[in-house]
């Protein structure tokens, strides 16, 4: 398949591959800030092609598994209430709030819909007038443009019945949160291509310079990881500390100024606390007070953000890159993708997943069970 | 043995246009009867049916009968290159191909919602009539039954499918041997893909067309030529990665399998790669897996390849010998990972 395939193939898969085994002569960390690069990472074996001295931990960048417990349980509180048709994304079917999940609300009779777009909800909340529509708005910036032109279709057309509970997240303040912790072992960053494909990577180039760390904007088959790899360490042994665009193929430094510009219009930037990681100031996106008619928030109450959560769990240490999911005693033995300790094990984009699904044969770590 | 011998009805739709099915049509009085006579018997007529008795008498022909069952229940009930109907024939005619029977026998049960449209339902029949011919297999018992409106999904089907085992081989997971050759009959995905684009809310447009079709004449036609296939497996919900991971489960052996060999059409890799669906977990109802003995492979792929050219067949791994019986998949940069089971089914990913 034309602008895949090509990036798939072994001959420039295994050139990229001695390119870093030559350029690398001292251990270094890199974090891959995407879940779609995580899971690419394991399903096509690239750490595998990669020196042993080269370690790559896995970034928080799957919306499924830092959006908090709260927001989910909201999420159940709103699909169980009468006259609701709650739609969301198929990822976030599955995973637990405090008690249970959207696919038991939808077995106990909640009307909960899958959906691919929040402008296929909008459509949802056309045709029945009668029936409060309501889309669950999770994921970073790849995702929020489209929730804010629901936002701004439905007030143009006025809509009364169509909702969203809003919990984007951005990308760049987590990234300082992490790199600014005391425990931080990142040392390089393959920032996430479909995330600077809208936002552009110049508000990157400040991180790049305070922290004095590569930030290489990547993307997401094997050859585009392999060469935002090589690029990250080739800086890291000379000394540099750039953003640099990989994904040039569909990044410009400005990103998509009208995707960009539609989210300052229908949104605020926001305090959000992060599943695994807590409150990161200036890290979410909020409806501004012009779309409030619009906020789930608004119409159903306000999410009340718990304290803790689950503690057997060390998701928040994965998240932030600290331990890999093999490093956690629960992987593989109490925790399993069909009994997940946490997010992370259950979205498809989810680092603990993304290990357990594309096990290698050599590295299957101890824990893991193998067909009982 | 005789063959049941399956009417052709120049026109078995009546019009029934605008009408729709009530609770009085499944209670056994007069609007019973009158879709019977109307919307099932002149399309699946026979002189099985016509015995119009409370089951109906057959000849056995001598050996071994194979027996399958299967319900059939899908959203959207009519799908690119298919309905309900042609899901339940097939699916249960492929059941039946996969133990290497020939099909003789179906029966027929539709649970139907109160309210569902009669002109669909004639439509679905009538794909079961077009599908039964197909497959030369003789519709010969059935029973109807209607719910309250809200209490279906339309129209259920559960089909039963009694077929002839006529060759000596043991075709089973316990008879895949270390050293086999896996032999993959049918592009993947395809079905998966085109009921996924046309669920509602997911607005998806494509030319992808189901794969639904019955099995059963290559699997024939190989044993006719002594091909000795070791085990066969349809490939339905959960795609080729779960069927391997099945039977190498069930064979306690371990299956190599090359992820470039596997066919798969370049719209329905690249609706895969929109949606974030795996095309190794997606459903198909037209191809199947044949663990077969290594050194008849070759044969076997150049004689499915010569009598149904517009398949694609391809020889995909091998059976190696047993540590811990799972799947492997050297994938396009070569590196080679385990191929789990899913834990449910595939959901759309968030971006």
């Amino acid at each position: 398949m034309k602008f895949v395939s090509e990036y798939r193939d072994k001959i420039p898969a295994q050139k990229l591959s001695q390119m870093i085994f030559n350029t690398v002569t001292r251990p270094w960390t890199l974090m891959e800030v995407c879940g779609g690069q995580t899971h690419a990472i394991l399903r096509f074996g690239i750490d595998e092609l990669l020196p042993k001295s080269l370690r790559l931990v896995h970034g928080p960048g799957c919306p499924v598994c830092v959006t908090p417990t709260a927001w989910i349980d909201k999420a159940l509180e709103i699909a169980s209430s009468n006259n609701v048709i709650f739609c969301s994304f198929g990822d976030m079917l599955r995973v637990p709030g405090s008690k249970a999940d959207l696919f038991s609300v939808k077995a106990r009779g909640g009307d909960v819909r899958i959906v691919y777009s929040p402008l296929d909800a909008l459509k949802l909340a056309r045709a029945n007038p009668t029936r409060e529509v309501v889309f669950f708005a999770v994921g970073f910036e790849t995702t929020a443009p489209a929730t804010a032109q629901a936002a701004f279709q439905a007030k143009a057309e006025s809509l009364r019945n169509f909702s969203l509970l809003v919990c984007h997240v951005l990308v760049p303040p987590a990234m300082e949160a992490l790199l600014g912790a005391s425990d931080n072992q990142v040392q390089g960053f393959l920032a996430a291509g479909h995330v600077c494909t809208v936002m552009g990577y110049d508000e990157y180039e400040p991180i790049a310079r305070r922290f004095q760390v590569p930030i290489v904007v990547t993307g997401f088959e094997p050859i585009d990881i392999l060469e935002g790899v090589y690029l990250c360490v080739k800086q890291l042994e000379e000394g540099r500390s750039e953003v640099e665009n990989q994904y040039s193929r569909s990044v410009r430094r400005g990103g998509n100024p009208s995707a960009r510009s539609l989210l300052t219009k229908v949104f605020g930037v926001i305090p959000r606390p992060w599943r695994g990681l807590g409150e990161i100031p200036r890290s979410g996106l909020g409806l501004s007070h012009e779309y409030r008619d619009f906020d789930a928030e608004f119409r159903f109450g306000k999410v009340q953000p718990d304290a803790e959560e689950e503690s057997t769990c060390i998701s928040g240490l994965v998240l932030r890159g600290i331990k890999k999911p093999t490093e956690c005693p629960a992987f593989g033995a109490l925790c399993r993708p069909e009994h997940p300790l946490g997010a992370t094990m259950v979205s498809s984009e989810g680092a603990c997943a993304a290990y357990y699904r594309y096990r290698s044969l050599s590295g299957a770590p101890s824990g893991s069970v193998i067909h009982e | 043995m005789s063959k049941p011998t399956v009417f052709n009805v120049s026109c078995p739709l009546p019009s029934k246009k605008g009408s729709f099915v009530q609770l009085a049509h499944g209670g056994g009085g007069k609007l019973m009867h009158e879709l019977i006579e109307s919307v099932f018997l002149p399309a699946f007529e026979n002189p099985f049916l016509l015995q119009r008795h409370d089951s109906t008498s057959v000849e056995v022909p001598k050996g071994r009968l194979a027996v399958t069952t299967d319900s059939y229940v899908v959203n959207p009930l009519f799908f690119p290159g298919g309905d309900i109907g042609t899901l339940a024939v097939n699916g249960t005619v492929n059941d039946l191909a996969m133990s290497g029977a020939r099909p003789l026998f179906l029966t027929a049960a539709f649970i139907i919602e109160e309210g569902f449209p009669i002109e669909d339902l004639s439509k679905i029949v009538l794909s079961m009539q077009k599908m039964a011919q197909a497959a030369d297999i003789a519709i010969i018992a059935g029973d109807t039954k209607v719910v309250d409106r809200g209490k279906g999904d339309g129209v259920f089907i559960n089909t039963t499918g009694i077929g002839v085992i006529e060759h000596d081989q043991t075709i089973s997971p316990t008879a895949v041997k270390s050293g086999d050759s896996i032999l993959l009959c049918g592009d993947i995905g395809r079905h998966g893909i085109s009921i996924m684009t046309k669920r509602s809310g997911i607005e998806f447009d494509t030319t992808i067309v189901s794969d639904c079709a019955s099995v059963h004449l290559p699997v024939q036609k190989l044993l006719k030529e002594g091909i000795p296939l070791h085990c066969l497996r349809d490939l339905t919900r959960g795609g080729l990665a779960t069927a391997l991971n099945e039977i190498a489960f069930m064979a306690g052996l371990r299956f190599e399998v090359e992820e470039l060999a596997i066919p798969v059409r370049e719209e329905v890799r690249a609706a895969c790669e929109i949606l974030g669906f795996d095309p190794l977990y997606v459903a198909n109802e037209g191809a199947f897996v044949a663990i077969l003995q290594a050194t008849e492979a070759r044969r076997a792929l150049r004689l499915l390849q010569e009598w149904f050219p517009g398949r694609e067949t391809a020889i995909i791994g091998r059976v190696s010998e047993a540590t811990g019986s799972i799947v492997t998949l050297t994938n396009s940069l070569g590196t080679k990972r385990v191929l789990d089971m899913l834990t449910g089914e595939q959901l759309p990913r968030i971006c």
